[in-house]
């Protein structure tokens, strides 16, 4: 027996399966990574056990978590210092960044100097020019922030630059048919236009800046939590070494999501901002 | 001062200097719009007719020749003019009514006036109800409607289309070009429009400028007399075919087009 066709019975089933499909989406997007997480620790705590691999080799994630849980305050405290260090970094580089795009953009004279250096000062590596930075300006805050501040810039220029130099020339026709002032012009159209690349370059620095922090910190510091990681590996603790390493991460992963948080702010109408993963938009 | 034309373009030519040696694009070409009158730039690909447009709105230098609009020569950007690419080049970061409105605020032509407007021209072709959707949630002929909206919205004595339907669907393009011979016939203003389809040409304009292929020169000006408004079932009158069929000839004896 066929049922007779209802469109409207249709309709309402397509819909509500979408409706299902986008809360499991969103539900599984935050519960998969941490089941994933779940189930390699649990591994990991088995084949430990189970092998008997000595701590100092690699400790089980049990003997970690009471390490992250009875040294919090010193992991909080180092995290601190390195936090701080990340952050002036980081402003440093789009305060100095964004203006240097701005005039490569602008200015080719300028470009045509500059660029060559710019490209010369990534060329040299930083874990190199760390030990001078010691020498000249010793263990304290501010050579860690120059060294994440040099390896953090460059992706904010270059991202700017291109972000601003990819717009049609047709917007330009449209802007000068319209007798759009220059300034306008600029804050109209080239601007917003070039956001999206910026952001790309604000969100590659922030991960860098974390970077240039723990190297500073290698070469000579006497707190922050690449300070702590090599007091650790020294003693041989090497699940503080671990808590250390998660304390990082846990920085790096929350400036991440501040920095995307804010472009999801800024340009709501762009793809980066609607769809994360291919097909799905989170 | 009326019966003088509006946009007079007199032996304008256009070389470009490449590493190949010089390329002709525009070669001695010359042409004239009344006040008011619809007239289309027609040609094959490559004919410069773009570039011709692009010239006469000021955006190009020429290279040599002279183009005037009302009365005064053209050496910077024209600002009395709507114009209309290919492409809708609509701002992603603005709703199709903020779209709209960035003409007028270039201007200056802010306040309620210059909203009522906007309303009122995307009613006019059927935008009422998507003012505040993003180009991204536009179709194709919507994106394209709300270029020429806001190539309208600030009263322009002079409107440039370059191919403007040329991007959209057959369906779409006859609903444009209906709702632009409507738009025209209320407003009269001066328009340029560039296209390479025959009938699209034949059906809106009082005057069509055929081009020869590569260098652009003027090959015919054809007075257009159908009367007006014209319908879609009127292209397959006697009357719009001897148009098309004399453009074709053209093309064909160019060798624009071939056969066998």
């Amino acid at each position: 027996m066929t049922e007779p066709l209802d469109i409207e019975a249709v309709e309402a089933r397509l819909q509500e399966a979408l409706v299902r499909r986008a809360v499991r989406a969103r539900a599984t997007a935050v519960l998969y990574p941490i089941l994933v997480a779940a189930a390699l620790a649990l591994l990991w705590e088995i084949g430990s056990r189970v092998l008997h691999i000595p701590t100092f080799l690699v400790p089980a994630p049990s003997s970690v978590v009471s390490v992250l849980g009875g040294k919090a305050h010193v992991l909080v405290r180092h995290g601190w210092t390195s936090t701080q260090e990340i952050v002036l970094g980081y402003v440093l580089s789009i305060v100095v960044g964004i203006p240097l795009a701005l005039g490569i953009y602008f200015w080719p004279p300028f470009a045509r100097s500059v660029y060559p250096l710019l490209v010369s000062s990534q060329a040299v590596p930083k874990t190199a020019i760390a030990p001078v930075f010691v020498v000249w300006f010793g263990f304290g805050l501010l050579p860690k922030v120059l060294i994440a501040f040099l390896i953090a810039f460059f992706p904010i220029v270059i991202n700017t630059v291109i972000g601003l130099a990819s717009l049609e020339a047709e917007k330009i026709y449209l802007a000068r048919s319209m007798a759009m002032g220059p300034l306008s012009t600029f804050f109209k159209i080239r601007l917003p236009h070039a956001l999206p690349s910026i952001f790309g370059g604000l969100k590659i620095a922030i991960t860098l800046a974390v970077v240039g922090a723990v190297v500073g910190e290698f070469v000579g510091a006497d707190a922050g939590l690449g300070h702590l990681l090599l007091e650790a590996n020294g003693a041989m603790d090497t699940p503080l070494l671990f808590a250390g390493l998660v304390g990082l991460t846990v920085i790096g992963v929350v400036f991440f999501l501040l920095i995307e948080t804010a472009e999801r702010l800024a340009i709501p109408w762009h793809v980066s901002s609607r769809t994360t993963f291919k097909g799905e938009s989170l | 001062m009326d019966d003088e034309a509006f946009v007079r373009v007199d032996r304008l030519s256009k070389v470009y200097a490449t590493r190949d040696g010089p390329v002709r694009a525009l070669d001695r070409v010359s042409l004239s719009a009344h006040r008011g009158e619809f007239v289309s730039i027609l040609g094959p690909s490559g004919c410069g007719k773009s570039t011709l447009m692009m010239i006469v709105a000021g955006l190009l230098p020429a290279s040599a020749g002279l183009v005037t609009v009302a009365g005064r020569p053209v050496t910077s950007p024209i600002t009395d003019v709507g114009i209309v690419f290919q492409n809708p080049v609509l701002l992603d970061w603005r709703s199709a009514l903020g779209n709209v409105l960035l003409q007028a605020e270039a201007r200056r032509l802010t306040g309620a006036a210059a909203l009522a407007r906007a309303r009122r021209l995307m009613e006019a072709v059927g935008l009422s109800g998507f003012e505040n959707r993003y180009p991204h949630e536009l179709s194709g002929g919507m994106r394209q409607r709300v270029s020429l909206c806001r190539a309208l919205i600030h009263d322009p004595a002079q409107l440039l289309m370059d191919e403007p339907f040329g991007a959209l669907d057959a369906l779409t393009r006859d609903q444009m070009v209906v709702d632009l011979q409507r738009l025209w016939n209320e407003r009269r203003k001066t328009v340029l429009f560039i296209t390479h389809s025959v009938a699209e040409a034949v059906f809106l304009s009082d005057r069509v400028v055929v081009m020869t292929p590569r260098p652009g020169r003027v090959e015919r000006v054809l007075d257009i007399g159908l009367p007006r408004p014209r319908t879609l079932a009127m292209r397959e009158t006697p009357e719009f075919i001897a148009y098309t069929r004399q453009i074709l000839e053209l093309f064909l004896a160019r060798g624009v087009l071939k056969e066998g």
